[in-house]
Parts: structure tokens; C-alpha cells; sequence
């Protein structure tokens, strides 16, 4: 289990173990965590899963791919650290990250 | 809520995140807890996707919300008069507020073997099972229908090894959904991927041996040897309880833009309902996740007194192989269609103007022509038809 700190926007903090091989975005929907809509379930498809990884965190997250890039390019308030969480598959590695959710996901 | 699919439980999970504190029980036909479908004939289909992937909460979630979930329970009849619920186990369930999220039903042909043994459809976790059960290298699929599905378990089929010919009655692919450019680059891409399309034909019948199918008969005459076949020819809503109860219904549930029937203590959400596109002035029935969230939201939004989303752009998507295609908007009151790209090296995008405004977009390996387009046909703007169809210009620079 990795445990995973989803900070909402208004600085709510959930703190969740979540199982290797799922990914930061199933993370917080299976645990109903408010802040993530996640309507493509993953697909990379819709871009409301949003997020803004902890600065400490960045290169343990990866590389975006093109697809990637190109959706949270069009999203609302996007950061250099923005990603989108079904994007990120969580390891062990990824044991005590941090993410913050943006205001909205439209 | 009756009916626990995709659209039931957001909808649960929307009302406990905006405070509805009342109790919540959702029955539901099937066996298992609320999941998602798109993946069933695309990542799951192909064994790239698990069934903890398809789950859309673990069965903890509902116990924990004080959700009562009932599961292989049929909603019989809903007796309005008295605020009660007839199923078929147990005691009549009494409510205040109803939510119908029923869901639709593959279409069935009436022809002769339809009911022979390899003959299917696909809706549900059981059926994409039995579905995945008969694929695998050497067997033959014949699919029923070009539509997005069939065309999506074409391509899984093929990933598995399968053999896969479409039989289509309209003379291309995706005929009711998508203008000729996207057939056209669907049906080579196919077949470019060992794909083989019978169009414009006619099917008269299943032919079995021993009670299982061995072909689908054509008009001209031909028989397509096959070992299963998927019938893929679109969905008829479950709106019989709706009716039944005389709530206002034409093919689907009628809401408004809370998700309100003509019973103001009658919700209705998701495949079921016929509702109102704001940015089009009618009422369609869009049969996507998108869509089923956005009523759940509508639903739990007014059920919990809060303000109601913002009028959405309607959008979906669909996996093929290695293609990522992607919707926005609705193609109504078109004008003049309009490719962004080259269909030859897969990216591009169909745009679909009315009066220079964008109303819909079809997107293939094209997220940046996709988000644009939404913002582009939410805002309706007049766009520079030169600047669009000029990918050296970015979309970016084309939304801004
Ligand atoms: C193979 C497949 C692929 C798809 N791909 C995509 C895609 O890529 N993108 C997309 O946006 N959409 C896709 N869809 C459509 C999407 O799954 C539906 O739009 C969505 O599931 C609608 O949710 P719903 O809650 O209205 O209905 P459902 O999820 O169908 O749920 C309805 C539930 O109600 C139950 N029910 C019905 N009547 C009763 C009753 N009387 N009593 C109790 N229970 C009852 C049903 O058994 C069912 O479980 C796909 C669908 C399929 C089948
Ligand atoms: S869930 Fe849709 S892009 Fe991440």
C-alpha cells in the first residue's frame, strides 16, 4: 500500500492507502474523495481529474505522454506541476505523495 | 434509486458528498455492485483491464455511506399514489424522492436463429464475459452493427487473436453517428488491422448446427461461416416502469434540466432519459457516461437544494487499437463540415459548423482539436474557417 495525501482545494486533507497498480486518480474516487471527477474513468480522455503534484514529488512521478500534455494544455489553471491523476500509476515508490486538487475540474 | 449501473452510483456517491444525510437505497438487477461499460469492449474486452478496474466504488464504500444496496432485485412497479416501490423480493419499498436510472437494453433481431446458442449482445459485466469466453486465435466473430461498439470489439477481437467481419446495412460505418471522412478513415484502419466489412447488406437469418451458430445468412444469398456472433444494432430504453406509472415518456424518460420527470418527486437519469441539450434546443438522448454523470449531478444537486451544474458540452470517446477518438457537441443544424489534419497519418479532426459556429467535433489522436472544439462550440463563437482548417496554427492560438 502506498499511502497518498489528496489535498482539496479549500485544504480538506484525505489520507489514503492505495493499493499499488491502481491509479492517483482511482485512488480517490473508490474513496470518494470530493474534488476529482474522473468522467472518462481513466481514459485520458476528459481531463477532470486534475491535479497539482507536491514539488517534492515531481520526478517520482514521471514523464507526461503527447496525449497527456495536450488535454491539461486546454485545462483551467494549469501549473508546471499539473498533471492528470489516472495518469500516474501508483508504486510503492510513491509511498507518502501529495497532491492538491484545483478548484474545479472545468 | 432503481437501477444500480454507472448513472445510480455517482448519483449515490454525489448526494453523501453534497450532504443528503436521508437514507439512500439502490436496487438494482444485476449482481454486482455499480461499474463502468466503456471498458467491456475495449481495455477489459482485451485483458488490459481488470475487474477491480470496472468497479466504480469497492462494496465497503455503500455500507459506509449508509447506502443500502440491493442487489438481484427487480423495481416491479412504481405505485406513485402512495410513494411505494414494488419489488421482486421482499416488502414494497416506500419513498420520497425516486430516482429512475434504469438504464438501456440491447436491441434484438427478430430473424430466424436469433436465439441459437454463440448468438449475443453486449450491456453487461455477464455479457462481455461470456463474450471474452468465446474469442481467442483462430475463432471467427462476426459482428452485427458498425456502430462504436462493434467497431470496438472488432478491434479487441483482432488483439485476441479472433478473426472479425462487420456486417453493416447502411453502405458505410458509424453510419448514424459520423459524417463519411470518419467512416471512411474507421473502415480502412480496420481493415488495414485483418478487419473485413460486409456494407450495405442485408441479414436474413442465423444458421446453426447442433444449436449453435455456424453462419449469418445474407440477403444476396452468401453465407458468413462464423463461431459467435455479436449483435451491436443499438439500445431501447428500459422505460416500461416510467410508463407504466404514466410519467411523461416518448422513447425514454422526458426530464428537464434537473433531471425532473413530469413527477416532481420523480428523478430520472442516464441511457433512459430524453433530455435537454441547452446548446441545441432539443431534447436527445445521449447514451454516454458523460452524460448519466452530469444528470446524476443535476439530480443530486437539487435533491440536496444546491445550485444545479453548468450547462455542459456533451462529449464521449472511444478506443480503437492504437486510435483515441474523442466527441464534443452534437452535430444538429450543420452547415458546412470542416477536416482540421490528414486522415492518412491518423490526426485529425472533423469540425461541423453552423453559421461559422462550431457545433460539434470529431477527434482522432486529436486532444488539442478536442478541447479546443469544447470551449469553441460552449462558447459560441464565430470562428476564422481559415485559421481552423489550418493545422500549421494552433488550437490554442485558433480557441484563443
Ligand atoms: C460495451 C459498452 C461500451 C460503452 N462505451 C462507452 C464509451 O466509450 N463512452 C461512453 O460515454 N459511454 C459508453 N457506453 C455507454 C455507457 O455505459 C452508458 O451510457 C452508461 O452506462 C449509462 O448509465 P445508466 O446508469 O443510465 O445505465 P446502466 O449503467 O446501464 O445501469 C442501469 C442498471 O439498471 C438496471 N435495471 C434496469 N431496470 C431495472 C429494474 N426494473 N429494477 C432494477 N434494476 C434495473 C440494469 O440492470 C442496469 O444494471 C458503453 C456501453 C456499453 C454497453
Ligand atoms: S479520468 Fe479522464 S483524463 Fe483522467
Amino acid at each position: 500500500m502506498a499511502k497518498i495525501t489528496y489535498i482539496e482545494h479549500d485544504g480538506t486533507e484525505h489520507a489514503i492507502d492505495v493499493k499499488p497498480g491502481l491509479s492517483v486518480m482511482e485512488g480517490a474516487v473508490k474513496s470518494n474523495i470530493p474534488g476529482i471527477d474522473a468522467d472518462c474513468g481513466g481514459a485520458c480522455a476528459c481531463a477532470t481529474c486534475h491535479v497539482y503534484v507536491d514539488e517534492a514529488w515531481r520526478d517520482k512521478t514521471g514523464s507526461m505522454s503527447a496525449m497527456e500534455e495536450s488535454m491539461l494544455d486546454f485545462a483551467e489553471q494549469v501549473e508546471p506541476n499539473s498533471r492528470l491523476s489516472c495518469q500516474i500509476k501508483v508504486t510503492d515508490a510513491l509511498d507518502g505523495l501529495i497532491v492538491r486538487m484545483p478548484e474545479s475540474q472545468h | 434509486m432503481v437501477g444500480a449501473g454507472h448513472g445510480a452510483g455517482m448519483a449515490a456517491a454525489n448526494l453523501r458528498q453534497y450532504g443528503f444525510a436521508g437514507p439512500i437505497t439502490l436496487i438494482g438487477e444485476e449482481p454486482i455492485p455499480p461499474y463502468q461499460r466503456p471498458p467491456l469492449s475495449k481495455a477489459w474486452l482485451k485483458g488490459e483491464a481488470d475487474e477491480d478496474a470496472l468497479t466504480l466504488k469497492p462494496e465497503s464504500f455503500y455500507a459506509e455511506h449508509g447506502i443500502d444496496l440491493r442487489l438481484g432485485v427487480r423495481a416491479e412497479a412504481i405505485d406513485r399514489g402512495a410513494g411505494r416501490l414494488r419489488l421482486s423480493k421482499g416488502d414494497d419499498l416506500a419513498y420520497d424522492i425516486l430516482i429512475l436510472a434504469t438504464g438501456a437494453r440491447p436491441r434484438r433481431l427478430d430473424i430466424e436463429g436469433a436465439n441459437l446458442e454463440g448468438v449475443r449482445v453486449l450491456r453487461s459485466a455477464a455479457d462481455a464475459e461470456a463474450l471474452k469466453a468465446e474469442l481467442g486465435p483462430g475463432r471467427r466473430l462476426a459482428v452485427i452493427g458498425g456502430g462504436y461498439i462493434g467497431l470496438e470489439v472488432a478491434a479487441s477481437a483482432r488483439a485476441l487473436g479472433a478473426d472479425a467481419v462487420v456486417i453493416e446495412r447502411e453502405a458505410r460505418v458509424l453510419a448514424r453517428v459520423a459524417n463519411q471522412t470518419l467512416s471512411d478513415f474507421f473502415k480502412s484502419y480496420h481493415e488495414a488491422r485483418g478487419v473485413t466489412f460486409e456494407l450495405g447488406a442485408e441479414i436474413t437469418g442465423f444458421e446453426g448446427a447442433n444449436g449453435r451458430v455456424a453462419g449469418v445468412r445474407l440477403g444476396d444469398g452468401r453465407l458468413i461461416a462464423c463461431d459467435v456472433v455479436l449483435v451491436g444494432v443499438g439500445a431501447i430504453p428500459n422505460d416500461e416502469l416510467a410508463r407504466e406509472a404514466g410519467l411523461d415518456c416518448t422513447t425514454g424518460v422526458i426530464v428537464d434540466e434537473a433531471a425532473r420527470t413530469s413527477d416532481a418527486s420523480i428523478f430520472a437519469i442516464g441511457d433512459v432519459t430524453l433530455r435537454p441539450m441547452p446548446l441545441y434546443n432539443r431534447l436527445f438522448r445521449p447514451e454516454s457516461v458523460p452524460s448519466a454523470l452530469e444528470q446524476a449531478k443535476q439530480a443530486a444537486c437539487a435533491i440536496a437544494g444546491r445550485p444545479g451544474p453548468p450547462s455542459e458540452v456533451p462529449w464521449n470517446w472511444s478506443d480503437q487499437y492504437d486510435l483515441k477518438m474523442q466527441l464534443a457537441g452534437l452535430p444538429f443544424d450543420v452547415d458546412e463540415v470542416l477536416v482540421r489534419g490528414d486522415p492518412a497519418n491518423a490526426h485529425f479532426a472533423v469540425f461541423h459548423l453552423n453559421q461559422g459556429m462550431i457545433q460539434a467535433v470529431e477527434a482522432v489522436n486529436a486532444p488539442a482539436e478536442f478541447m479546443g472544439g469544447r470551449q469553441l462550440i460552449g462558447s459560441r463563437r464565430v470562428i476564422a474557417r481559415e485559421r481552423l482548417a489550418d493545422p500549421s496554427i494552433s488550437m490554442k492560438e485558433v480557441a484563443a
